[in-house]
């Protein structure tokens, strides 16, 4: 598909001249980077793209993408991208937001644009911080968290995102992480690839005011044991030794170890397309503090493929359009007239 | 028999009843049929909040005025000449709006003691058998008991028989006023196509209403109202969010923009979406968004990507939006934002009217966010303003907000409706390709207009980002530049002055153009206003009325006219808001006049209140 297209650009010319001005260390580089490399394979002509942000630090990413974009108000770029994509269905619509905008001051436009089914791409870089506001909790933030805001620690409980998501109906559920550019890389062109709304979660480390958030997650030493990486059709295996593996006990995860007692076989074979199963990895969400939590699962949670908002609206009008054609004076007209002489 | 017919010029009967029934249909089919019969009319909905307010209480009461006359008529009349009562409830809640000597057709089951108790009379009082209505004439019907006799034949339920009751007070008044009843039994033929036991049950007893007031004898005269002496032409009777939506369309069909509507049902706006939503074949989309939030943004993204970028809302739903206007104002892209004003503040007077909303609309917004603002007068006049509205918004690339107000929402006159070919051109200008002089895009870059090019994503080259953050002159970049900032906020104030240039001067509506005493109004009191300075005119009094469409900017003689009179009245719906940008614009001792009861102005009040200005000051 994308061979024949566009084989001239390259992640270079997905930048503009504006100074990028995020923290020197933060996460967003990658992300910015990551995006950019991909941009060029997409096969879509730079001005048929459009990155829609809201607020936060992650939002001034529009402006460092050199496509269409329009940095918006707080929390209402899904709103903006759905009217966008309703009015053009043909355009690539990327939304860049953060776990404020997203999930807190635009956590109902959120699972709404999901509901719906816009064809877009929803990137929630997730800092579990206010970075913008500089250091406030989030939505998404641990209970007990001591910020700016909440010097006695948060009472607040947060957000499952991927769980939210799914709950919301969306047609495609990931995540990813800045310190893996190679699986966010796979990430993004999975959601692209998407027909439908893609939600993808991406751990995002804010180095002033939420550093290490996800260290456990993305750091050699730890990573192997405290992540699985799901690939549909393979089974959940993780660990340095990849001997370490999810089975399913009822419809409870298991951590096993692959021969000692268990073998391969028995291990839980990952399918994208079962929402129940997907249900169960979206809750596979533990604290990596306790003892005997499970992994945290990266990746493709749920795919699935149902129409999309933008095209059964243009089914409806055209509909309307082959029933009906367009009359203006008719319709000014009127059933029921009468005439003055 | 003997039978008269007098002929009336003018005529206002008020339905009222219980909200089950179904007095606004019995209004609207009377309207129709008065429509088209040529007379001229405007008629006045006026119903409960409630969806079903308790049964027989005068909260339940739901009322339709509508007015006739073979004269030129702007108001659906202060008073009514004939008051249906369904119940007493609805006697009680309307007597006073009753003329002296006016008739009064009551029906009489509606009287029962449980319907008199549920309307708080006394016990053992009922006005329809103690004298107490002497004053009136009373015509008693019992319309349950001759609508069920009516329909004995037929194997409905009592329930379903006693639904009917309104069709047979319609066939009376059908009877009583001549007229043919083909447009309701039309109408009942569509709208009951599925079921032919209730089609057939409604027009039995419709028909039994007007063969009542023929064949019985107490009724000896009828009346007739000709047809009105109106500019030449076709003409449809229309209500005003009705005309809204027409208006959208056709601006939508002449700028060959496809419209998106964005918005969340909110009375009394929602008609607007209802109306739209039938309209797909106009390559209309209409998105039922989340909340009113969701439905101005979606508006904004569809503005963005070339559509033309509709919102629709009233007072509570307006403040949603504030934020979302001002990005609309900070990227400078068409949008129309049109307000249905309603009683305020907060949740207010959902289904009562008022004009209470201007300032908000001037100044309601963080920063100095100026946008231009445009009301309609009437509900035919909703087709020309919103039409304007969209013009101004699309050629000089800026939000517009637009008022109305649930008077003219919910009101209908009869329409000179124009025909596509007739409708001024509105010019849209994308911008496709860079200038040979251009070697990069400037999204700011403006015109002598100080309007700026609206390039929309799949345009190859003008790639661009706009966004909510002050932005520098000419490219677009985000800046913290403070004269860049004194900079844009001056240049987006005069581009919103700058479209006084190109709208139309404000006219006198009625009366010269100097003299003692300048009425002037916006919005739905234009047929109040005209009609009391029509009257005082009529006395020889020096009194003149100008109308304001376009509120801001305005219409660069305004200050003329203003200066032109010793005093200037702006009676208004609200606690005085034209009032103070007149006085702050003009620095003119304008007189205020508010009314603040959810209901419109009368002609007879406002006629009191100016007569005081031509008081001759007695010598002592």
């Amino acid at each position: 598909m994308s061979e024949v297209l566009a084989p001239t650009l390259t992640a270079k010319d997905f930048a503009t001249d504006q100074e990028v001005r995020w923290c020197p260390g933060c996460g967003d580089y990658s992300i910015l980077a990551q995006v950019q490399r991909i941009m060029p394979g997409l096969g879509i002509p730079k001005e048929n793209i459009v990155f829609i942000s809201g607020i936060g630090c992650s939002s001034r990413f529009p402006y460092y993408m050199n496509t269409y974009g329009m940095h918006s108000i707080h929390g209402r770029a899904t709103a903006i991208a759905s009217g966008l994509k309703a009015a053009r269905p043909e355009l690539s619509v990327w939304i860049v937001s953060g776990d404020g905008d997203s999930l807190s001051i635009g956590g109902n436009h959120t699972i709404h644009l999901l509901r719906r089914n816009f064809d877009v791409n929803l990137l929630v870089f997730n800092n579990q911080i206010y970075g913008l506001t500089k250091g406030q909790y989030s939505p998404t933030s641990e209970e007990n968290k001591i910020t700016k805001s909440t010097p006695f620690g948060s009472i607040d409980h947060p957000f499952n995102p991927a769980a939210l998501a799914l709950g919301a109906d969306a047609s495609f559920v990931a995540r990813t992480m800045d310190r893996d550019p190679k699986h966010m890389q796979a990430m993004l062109l999975r959601a692209n690839g998407h027909r439908g709304a893609s939600f993808l979660e991406i751990y995002q480390n804010c180095n002033i005011f939420n550093d290490g958030a996800f260290e456990i997650f993305t750091e050699k030493s730890t990573k192997p044991l405290e992540t699985l990486f799901l690939e549909q059709g393979k089974p959940l295996v993780f660990g340095a030794e990849g001997n370490k593996g999810l089975r399913l006990d009822g419809f409870k995860p298991q951590v096993v170890t692959i021969g000692e007692g268990y073998s391969a076989d028995d291990l839980w074979i990952h399918d994208e397309q079962d929402i129940y199963k997907a249900q169960i990895l979206t809750r596979i969400f533990d604290d990596p503090t306790i003892e005997g939590h499970l992994p945290r699962p990266f990746g493709v949670f749920y795919e699935t493929d149902r129409p999309c908002y933008e095209e059964m609206m243009a089914l409806q009008l055209e509909d309307a359009i082959a029933r009906k054609a367009p009359d203006l004076n008719a319709l000014l007209r009127g059933k029921e007239t009468w005439t003055v002489a | 028999m003997n039978r008269t017919q007098e002929v009336l010029k003018d005529v206002v009967i008020k339905f009222a009843g219980d909200s089950g029934d179904g007095m606004q249909l019995t209004g609207t089919q009377f309207t129709t049929n008065t429509a088209l019969l040529g007379a001229d009319l405007s008629t006045f909905p006026d119903f409960p909040a409630e969806i079903r307010a308790p049964q027989g209480t005068i909260p339940g009461v739901s009322g339709f005025q509508l007015r006739f006359s073979s004269d030129h008529i702007y108001t659906p009349g202060d008073e009514c000449d004939v008051l249906v009562a369904m119940n007493a409830a609805a006697l009680k809640a309307n007597l006073k709006g009753l003329k002296k000597g006016g008739r009064i057709i009551a029906n009489t089951d509606g009287f029962d003691s449980k319907n008199l108790r549920l309307a708080n009379y006394p016990d053992g009082v009922n006005p329809i058998e103690n004298n107490s209505l002497d004053g009136y004439e009373l015509i008693k019907i019992d319309v349950t008991k001759l609508t069920r006799e009516a329909l004995k034949e037929f194997t409905l339920g009592t329930k379903e028989k006693d639904r009917a009751k309104n069709m047979f007070i319609l066939g009376f008044l059908y009877w009583m006023y001549n007229r043919d009843m083909e447009n309701t039994i039309n109408f009942l033929t569509e709208k009951f196509s599925k079921k032919p036991d209730i089609l057939d049950s409604n027009i039995k007893a419709l028909k039994a209403g007007y063969n009542y007031g023929d064949t019985t004898e107490t009724f000896t005269t009828t009346y007739k109202v000709e047809k009105a002496r109106i500019e030449p032409g076709t003409y449809r009777s229309i209500m005003g969010n009705q005309s809204l939506a027409l208006g959208l369309i056709a601006a939508s069909t002449k700028s060959g923009l496809p419209m998106f509507l964005g918005t969340y049902p909110i009375t009394p706006a929602s008609d607007i979406l209802h109306e739209l939503s039938r309209h797909k074949n106009f390559g209309i989309r209409t998105f039922q968004a989340e909340d009113e939030i969701a439905a101005i943004t979606a508006a904004i993204g569809a503005s963005y990507g070339g559509a033309l970028g509709v919102t629709t809302t009233s007072g509570p739903g307006m403040a949603l939006k504030t934020e979302a206007m001002g990005l609309a104002v900070m990227l400078e892209i068409p949008l129309v934002i049109v307000n249905v004003q309603r009683g305020g503040p907060s949740t207010g007077l959902p289904t009562k009217t008022e004009q209470s909303d201007l300032l908000q609309a001037y100044y309601g917004r963080n920063g100095e966010c100026p946008m231009p603002v445009i009301a309609a007068s009437s509900p035919a006049d909703c087709f020309d303003a919103v039409y304007e509205a969209v013009k101004i918004s699309v050629q000089h690339m800026t939000p517009v907000i637009f008022l109305s107000d649930g008077y003219i929402a919910n009101g209908a006159e009869p329409w000179r409706f124009p025909t596509e070919e007739t409708l001024a051109p509105i010019h849209v200008k994308f911008k496709t390709e860079l200038w040979d002089h251009e070697d990069k895009f400037q999204p700011y870059l403006r015109d002598e207009n100080l309007v700026r090019p609206w390039a929309v994503p799949g345009t190859p080259g003008l790639e661009h980002r706009i966004g909510g953050i002050e932005k520098q002159n000419i490219t677009g970049n985000i800046s913290y530049d403070p004269e860049n900032h004194q900079t844009m906020v001056k240049i987006r104030q005069e581009k919103v002055d700058k479209i006084a240039e190109h709208i139309p001067d404000q006219k006198i509506d009625s009366g010269a153009d100097k003299g003692k005493v300048l009425v002037l109004g916006w919005g739905s009191t234009y047929g109040a206003i005209k009609s009391a300075v029509a009257e005082l005119q009529a006395q020889g009094k020096s009194v003149s009325h100008a109308h304001i469409r376009h509120l801001r900017p305005f219409p660069k003689n305004l200050g003329e006219i203003i200066r032109n009179f010793e005093h200037v009245i702006i009676p208004e719906i609200n606690n005085g808001q034209l009032i103070k940008i007149i006085r702050d614009q003009y620095l003119v001792d304008a007189k205020g006049y508010h009314k603040i009861m959810g209901i419109p102005i009368t002609k007879h009040e406002l006629v009191e209140e100016l007569d005081k200005y031509f008081v001759v000051e007695q010598v002592v």
